[in-house]
């Protein structure tokens, strides 16, 4: 079993979590956006329904969940989940969403009244004054904590493995099974390689958004 | 010559809070009005209550005869409304409020393009093409050039607010409420978040103003500087205009003893 045998096959597996990152980025980070709006509603019960919610989904480990969204539909409701992708993404999109809400909720409420005043007495309408005035400085507030939760993120999709998702420790652990414990350690390395180079692209983000203070 | 601004009874609590009890005053057209008085006493509050940024409880706001405020009068103002009528007035902020993100002068032609921008598409049912949106962009834009020079600080158009000291600031923040030319200019403390030495250039742009017979209301704390630039004086006293007058009465010969205890002590604090 030759070094780039193995490589190769680790890095086939590691599409899979970076198919996982992907999907759940996309769907989380919009998803986030409406939590945001409801716990946020000057509708009361509205906003209580939001933070429960939010509150379970912080509170319970996103291994449990993976659990619960792949088989509670088949044994509570006799419609077992299809794929496992499918479950994976669920409980993903789900977990990051409640994350990312309150990143998002914490970068808005830290916007200064005096702005959205200034834009009223400026004549402007409500979404003139969030698209124009306070989102673009929410954006500069919350890239250090939503870098630091999508670097979580490109680790916790090796989680996919527990309901048996073909991610890359599963499939390192295939090579363990064998008498191998190598290709598992080796993991290591292309999660290190991806999270490098994410880490590099929100440093420049970063850079980019510093033209400004404030 | 009937008044530009009209203010009857304005009434506004928060909660059990009752911080303006009935306020009444009428300013004339090229008139500054100087309202001083003691923290608390709700001369923020009700600058703001003619800003629509709070909704007085009871009262009404004329501008140039028109209602444009009136307190449970039936029927609640649309939001557009609203936005139409507070362009009445133009608001400068003690603590600046500029937008960090944008330089200067995008500081102050982004209201305004935006405001002729939807103008052009409720008036000509249609979008304005590139060209209609350049020549508007153009216009407005000039017009900041202008605005900037006036208060001094035409170099100064490509800096971001971070780079700016408060008095220079606070200048760009005044030539933004005059980009929309308002019938009325208010300043809410505009150099209480200044150091001293800042301050003078904040006042002469008002002096300056003043001299162009623009409509002011000025909230301050600085008493020589109100004197000096004054038509007309209030003194307000818990949420109550406990005296006003030329500033001559009020400073030179108060009537309420609260008037004269409020001036001996800024006397001896300024």
């Amino acid at each position: 079993m030759s070094f780039a045998t193995v490589t190769l096959d680790l890095l086939e597996s590691f599409l899979q979590n970076g198919l996982v990152f992907i999907l759940t980025l996309l769907g989380a980070i919009p998803l986030g956006l409406v939590i945001t709006f409801g716990s946020m509603s000057k509708f009361k019960p509205l906003q209580y329904l939001v933070k429960t919610y939010v509150w379970i989904i912080r509170g319970t480990p996103l291994m449990l969940q993976l659990f619960v969204v792949m088989y509670v539909p088949g044994l509570v409701f006799d419609m077992p989940m299809q794929s496992r992708l499918t479950a994976v993404m669920i409980a993903f999109i789900i977990n990051y969403s409640a994350y990312f809400s309150e990143i998002y909720r914490g970068g808005i409420e830290s916007i200064p009244k005096g702005q959205y005043e200034a834009g009223q007495v400026l004549g402007m309408t409500k979404s003139q004054i969030f698209f124009k005035v306070v989102l673009f400085q929410v954006i500069k507030r919350i890239v250090p904590p939503m870098g630091n939760e999508i670097i979580t993120l490109v680790k916790d999709t090796s989680l996919a493995r527990v309901i048996a998702y073909a991610e890359i420790i599963k499939a390192a652990e295939r090579y363990t099974a064998m008498g191998y414990i190598w290709p598992l350690f080796y993991t290591g390395v292309f999660f290190l390689v991806f999270v490098g180079a994410l880490t590099l692209l929100f440093g420049w983000i970063e850079r980019k958004l510093d033209y400004y203070k404030g | 010559m009937n008044p530009i601004l009209e203010v009857k009874n304005i009434r506004k609590s928060f909660g059990n809070n009752e911080v303006l009890r009935g306020i009444n005053f009428t300013l004339n057209q090229g008139d500054v009005l100087v309202i001083i008085g003691s923290s608390g006493s709700g001369k923020t509050t009700l600058l703001r209550c003619l800003n629509f940024l709070e909704e007085a409880n009871e009262g009404t706001i004329s501008v140039g005869g028109k209602v444009i405020y009136q307190a449970g009068g039936g029927k609640k103002m649309t939001d557009a409304e609203i936005r139409q009528n507070r362009l009445h007035f133009g608001l400068v902020f003690q603590s600046f409020n500029l937008f960090p993100q944008y330089n200067v002068l995008r500081n102050i032609t982004l209201a305004p393009e935006m405001l002729e921008l939807d103008k052009f598409k409720a008036e000509k049912g249609k979008k304005p093409s590139l060209a209609d949106k350049k020549r508007i962009t153009d216009e407005i834009e000039m017009h900041a050039k202008d605005l900037l020079t006036k208060v001094g600080l035409a170099d100064k158009m490509d800096s971001y607010p971070f780079q700016l000291s408060g008095g220079q600031s606070q200048r760009v923040a005044i030539a933004r409420a005059l980009a929309l030319a308002p019938d009325i200019l208010c300043f809410d403390e505009p150099t209480s978040a200044l150091d001293p030495e800042l301050t003078g250039e904040v006042l002469k742009v008002i002096r300056e103003l003043k001299n162009d017979n623009r409509t002011m209301i000025v909230v301050t704390h600085e008493m020589e500087f109100a004197r000096g630039v004054a038509d007309k004086v209030i003194y307000m006293a818990d949420g109550v205009i406990e005296e006003q007058g030329t500033p001559e009465e009020v400073f030179g010969n108060p009537q309420s003893p609260k008037t004269r205890a409020f001036l001996s002590k800024s006397a001896i604090k300024g």
